[in-house]
């Protein structure tokens, strides 16, 4: 049962600020995860070369 | 077989490559059927309407927001006790997910607090402590960034860490102390007559276990990438 009432937009704001914060701290973990993976493959790269 | 063996970051590595795809996906479902069972499927509360669903984002958050502050206890403990870089590096990266906690629970604390108590902030002891605890995690982050040893750095950010556990106590337990504040007690409690109906206390029940889950999942990702950040550094540094 899907029953919102007078305080329709207090709840869909609570969810949208929530949502949004989750979504900002699981990109920004991922990004940084991917980055630092990519800079650490290139900087072994280059010293597997100067071997 | 030890567990301090995985305190060895090869190790730790290759542990949590294992079962970081597992973990990815149980929090994701759990969560979002969580979240879709107390959005959709359960009835508005006689007393407080629709806004008893933000308990399902509310009561999680918080819950991590305290657990964060206390998993990096143990390891700020473990670092300064035995050494061992990657407990301190968990607890490093155990911070932002505490601060996102944090504001969530103090969010959609201020945002259900407006029509049920006709005011989205009171000085009231829980929120109050949540506060100081948000400030906590802001400092303990800037410390990080703000000495260039690690090594001091990691100590300075644990000696931070145990005077702030007080402040993560206090939040959990500022309601028993004082019966004076706005926030009511726990919504959780084992005693079966004291807890939320069942037909919220599942769905939250589910919500809280996705959301445990989704902590470790990022904890384990972010405590990769410091690892990763540490050798990068130390390749540069080594100038190979």
């Amino acid at each position: 049962m899907f029953e919102l009432d007078k305080y329709t937009d207090t709840v869909l704001l609570a969810y949208t600020v929530s949502i949004i914060l989750l979504g900002t701290l699981i990109w920004a973990t991922l990004s940084k995860s991917k980055r630092i993976k990519r800079a650490l493959d290139a900087q072994e790269q280059k010293t597997d070369d100067k071997r | 077989m030890s567990l301090w063996e995985y305190a060895n970051p090869a190790k730790f590595m290759a542990l949590s490559a294992r079962i970081l795809p597992y973990l990815a996906i149980a929090s994701s479902c759990l969560l979002l059927a969580g979240l879709f069972w107390g959005f959709f499927l359960t009835p508005a509360d006689y007393k407080q309407g629709s806004t008893v669903k933000i308990i399902f984002l509310h009561v999680p958050a918080a819950l991590m927001a305290i657990n964060a502050w206390l998993m990096m206890l143990v390891t700020s403990l473990v670092w300064l006790i035995r050494r061992h870089h990657v407990s301190a590096l968990a607890a490093k990266a155990a911070a932002p997910i505490g601060i996102t906690m944090t504001l969530i629970a103090i969010a959609t604390g201020a945002i259900w607090g407006k029509p049920m108590w006709g005011t989205y902030w009171a000085w009231d002891p829980r929120l109050t402590s949540f506060m100081i605890l948000l400030v906590f995690y802001f400092g303990y982050l800037a410390l990080w960034e703000a000495i260039e040893d690690k090594d001091t750095a990691a100590d300075l950010t644990s000696t931070l860490c145990i005077v702030g556990s007080i402040f993560a106590l206090l939040s959990r337990y500022a309601v028993n102390f004082w019966s004076q504040g706005l926030h009511q007690g726990a919504s959780l409690s084992l005693d079966k007559e004291q807890h939320v109906d069942n037909t919220f206390y599942l769905p939250l029940l589910v919500c809280i276990v996705g959301m445990v889950l989704l902590f470790l999942t990022l904890v384990l990702i972010r405590t990769r990438t410091e690892i990763r950040s540490r050798r990068l550094i130390a390749l540069r540094l080594r100038g190979i």
